[in-house]
C-alpha cells in the first residue's frame, strides 16, 4: 500500500479516516456546509480512505467524519454528497449517522462541552458540573449560547472514569472538574475565544 | 497528562511499565525500551506456533468475557483457506467504570501496534483494523503518529523486518455508540452499518467483517501477547492463578483516595485494590458498594471483599470479572439513585433491534425513577424482579443481561434502600 507520497495533505492512508473531528477551535462560531469532494483536498481523502477497505460500503463513518471534521456538523447536503461517492441511497446514509450520538446534525457553538454524568462520575457530582456549565454559559441542554459559543450537553461515559468528573471540550478531555471549577473554565474558553467575559 | 496512578509494585508493572514516560509514545523511544523485539522474533515463526505459545500462556479476553485468547485464535481457519483473513482490535472502551484501554493508547501506542502484528501473523491475517471509540481524540492523535511512524520504520505494510510478510494497519474511530464494543456489534459499524450486533453463529472466525474470517480482540489483550511471546508462556504465568494467569489493569473509580488504573497479578483481594493500593475511601467514610468489574458486573458488598479477584473467584460470588474496573460507592451513596443512573446508560444504549431489550431497559429506568420521586409502590420490587427475568438471555447480545446483573444484585442486596425510598420517601445512605 502506497505510503502517502505526494499527497498533499501529509496523511499515511492509513490514518486517513481517523483524524479528529470535533476540533480544538474551530475558527468563527458559524459552522460551514461547503461541499466535501469539490476540492482536490475532499477527493484525496476520499481516495485515501477508500484505499483501505475491499468495498465502499465501509468507508461510511470515516466519510460522515471527514464532513464534520471540515464542517463542524454532518448537513443533509453532506450526507447526500457521501451516499453519492458510496453508491448507498442517502436514506441509507442517514439512518447510519443518526444511529450515532457524536454526529452533530445541526451547526453548534464554537465549544461543545459534554459533561459525563454516568456512574463514576455521578459518584462525583457530575449532574452539579452539568448544572453549573448550564448556569454559567446560560443555555440549556443541547442548545447553543446567544453568542454563538457555548453547546452544552450530557454524555455517556467518556472512559476516563479515574478522572472524573470528565468533561470533553470539542476535542479535549477536562478532568477531575467539580462544581467549582466551572466558571474559571468557561472564562477560560471565553478568553480563547478572544470575547473576553462577553 | 500527568500519571499519578501507578502502583508501586514494580513486580506486577509490566504490560504498564513505561506509561507515564512521554519518550515511550514515540518510535526511538519505544525502540530503546526494546520495542518491535517480539514482532522480530514472531516475523520467524511459524502463524501456528505464536498460538501455541498464547495459548500454553492461559492469557484470557482482556475485555470483559474472559475467553482463552489463544484457543479463539485457534478457531480461525488455516494456511489451506485462501480466503482474506482480518483481526479487530476492539478499542471501543466504553464500558462505565472502564478507561484502561485508553491509558495503554495514550502512553504505548507501539505496544498495541506491536501486539496486533503479532496477532495478525499469528491468524494469518493481512489486514488490522484498530476500532477506536470516537471521543478518545487526544489518545486517537497519539496513536495516528505512532502508525504513521511504523509504516514508515517498515514495521507495518510490505515485507516487515525483510521477512516477507506483509500486513496493512488501518485506525478506524467511531462515533459514539456503546453497543459497537460487542464484537458483532463492532463488525456491522466497520462496516459502515448501524452497530447492530448479530445473531451467532456464523461466529466471526467463519463469517467476521467483509463476509471473511475475523478474530475481535481487545486493545489490553493484544498488550499482553508481545511480552508473552518475548519471555514464554511459563513466564507469564508465575502471576495470577491456574485459570487466570498474568497480571490485569484494574481500573479503579468513585469514591476513592487514590483512582486510578494499576496492574496487578490476578487474584489480589478486592479489599486490598480499595484499601491499600488505591489508599482507601475519602475523609475515613465507611464503604457501602462495589461495582467490582465495570457497571454490567453485579454489585457486592463490603463483607464479599475478601474473594479471589479472579474469572473464577468473582463468579463464586455471584459477580465477574469483567473489565477489572471497581467502582467504589461510599455509605453516602444512594444506592437507588446509583442503579437508576446506569440503567439510563444502557436505555440509551440500546440498538433496538430486540424488543426485550428496547423496552424493558426504558421500563427499569422509568420505575427506578418512579420510586426515586416518591412515587413507587411495593408492587415495583416485584415488577423489577419480572422485569430482571424478561431481560436475561432472551436478545441478540448481552446489553439487556448487562442491566439485570446490577440490578437484581441490588434488589437482592439492598432491598432496604427501595423499601425505604417506596415506603417512607427517604434513603439509607447516611
Amino acid at each position: 500500500m502506497s505510503g502517502g507520497e505526494g499527497m498533499s495533505d501529509g496523511l499515511h492512508p492509513a490514518v486517513a479516516g481517523s483524524q479528529p473531528y470535533m476540533l480544538a477551535d474551530r475558527q468563527g462560531s458559524a459552522s460551514r456546509d461547503e461541499p466535501l469532494f469539490e476540492s482536490e483536498e475532499g477527493r484525496e481523502r476520499l481516495e485515501k480512505i477508500l484505499s483501505r477497505y475491499p468495498s465502499k460500503r465501509p468507508a461510511l463513518l470515516p466519510l460522515l467524519n471527514y464532513a464534520q471534521e471540515r464542517n463542524g456538523w454532518v448537513s443533509g447536503s453532506a450526507m447526500e454528497e457521501i451516499a453519492d461517492a458510496l453508491e448507498l441511497t442517502p436514506a441509507y446514509v442517514h439512518s447510519v449517522a443518526t444511529f450515532y450520538t457524536m454526529y452533530n446534525r445541526r451547526p453548534i457553538g464554537r465549544y461543545l462541552v459534554q459533561v459525563c454524568t454516568n456512574i463514576s462520575c455521578h459518584l462525583n457530582r457530575g449532574e452539579e458540573v452539568m448544572e453549573r456549565f448550564l448556569q454559567e454559559t446560560g443555555t440549556r441542554p443541547g442548545e447553543t449560547s446567544e453568542d454563538g459559543l457555548f453547546t452544552v450537553m450530557e454524555v455517556e461515559c467518556l472512559g476516563a472514569c479515574g478522572f472524573a468528573t470528565v468533561v470533553q471540550v470539542n476535542d479535549e478531555y477536562v478532568e477531575d472538574v467539580t462544581p467549582e471549577k466551572v466558571p474559571g473554565i468557561v472564562k477560560e474558553l471565553r478568553d480563547r475565544a478572544g470575547q473576553g467575559g462577553a | 497528562m500527568a500519571y499519578p496512578h501507578r502502583h508501586e509494585n514494580e513486580t506486577t508493572t509490566l504490560l504498564s511499565r513505561h506509561m507515564g514516560e512521554e519518550k515511550a509514545r514515540h518510535l526511538d523511544g519505544w525502540l530503546e525500551r526494546g520495542g518491535y523485539e517480539a514482532l522480530r522474533k514472531a516475523v520467524d515463526m511459524e502463524p501456528d506456533e505464536i498460538t501455541g505459545v498464547v495459548k500454553d500462556s492461559g492469557l484470557r479476553g482482556r475485555g470483559g468475557a474472559g475467553f482463552p485468547t489463544g484457543m479463539k485464535w485457534s478457531f480461525m481457519p488455516g494456511a489451506d483457506d485462501d480466503r482474506p483473513h482480518y483481526l479487530c482490535c476492539n478499542a471501543d472502551e466504553s464500558e462505565p467504570g472502564a478507561f484502561k484501554d485508553r491509558e495503554i493508547m495514550r502512553w504505548t501506542p507501539h505496544l498495541l501496534i506491536e501486539g496486533c502484528l503479532i496477532a495478525a501473523r499469528a491468524i494469518r491475517a493481512g489486514h488490522v483494523y484498530i476500532y477506536v471509540r470516537g471521543e478518545f481524540f487526544p489518545v486517537i492523535r497519539i496513536l495516528n503518529d505512532a502508525v504513521s511512524e511504523a509504516y514508515e520504520a517498515g514495521y507495518i505494510g510490505e515485507d516487515i523486518l525483510g521477512s516477507g510478510w506483509s500486513c496493512d494497519l488501518t485506525v478506524h474511530i467511531g462515533a459514539g455508540a456503546y453497543i459497537a464494543g460487542e464484537e458483532t456489534g463492532l463488525m456491522s459499524s466497520l462496516e459502515g452499518r448501524r452497530a447492530e450486533p448479530r445473531v451467532k453463529p456464523p461466529f466471526p472466525a467463519q463469517h467476521g467483517i467483509f463476509g471473511q474470517p475475523t478474530t475481535v480482540n481487545n486493545v489490553e489483550t493484544l498488550s499482553a501477547v508481545p511480552m508473552i511471546l518475548s519471555n514464554g508462556a511459563d513466564w507469564y504465568r508465575q502471576w495470577g492463578t491456574e485459570k487466570s494467569p498474568g497480571t490485569k489493569l484494574w481500573c479503579c473509580s468513585g469514591h476513592l483516595n487514590r483512582p486510578g488504573n494499576y496492574e496487578l497479578a490476578l487474584g489480589a483481594p478486592l479489599r486490598d485494590i480499595i484499601y491499600d493500593v488505591c489508599g482507601g475511601i475519602p475523609d475515613g467514610r465507611d464503604l457501602r458498594a462495589v461495582i467490582p468489574g465495570g457497571s454490567s458486573t453485579a454489585f457486592l458488598t463490603p463483607d464479599e471483599l475478601d474473594c479471589e479477584t479472579t474469572y473464577e473467584g468473582l463468579k463464586e460470588v455471584g459477580s465477574s470479572l469483567g473489565t477489572a474496573s471497581p467502582i467504589v460507592m461510599d455509605e453516602s451513596t444512594c444506592l437507588l439513585k446509583a442503579m437508576r443512573r446506569i440503567a439510563h446508560f444502557y436505555a440509551h444504549e440500546s440498538c433496538g433491534q430486540c424488543v426485550q431489550c428496547r423496552e424493558g431497559t426504558e421500563w427499569v429506568t422509568k420505575i427506578l425513577e418512579r420510586i426515586e420521586h416518591g412515587e413507587g409502590k411495593m408492587q415495583d420490587i416485584d415488577n423489577l424482579y419480572d422485569l430482571c427475568e424478561q431481560l436475561t438471555g432472551r436478545t441478540i447480545c448481552v446489553l439487556a443481561d448487562s442491566v439485570v446483573f446490577p440490578l437484581k444484585s441490588s434488589l437482592d442486596k439492598f432491598r432496604d434502600e427501595y423499601e425505604a425510598h417506596i415506603l417512607r420517601d427517604t434513603c439509607t445512605a447516611s
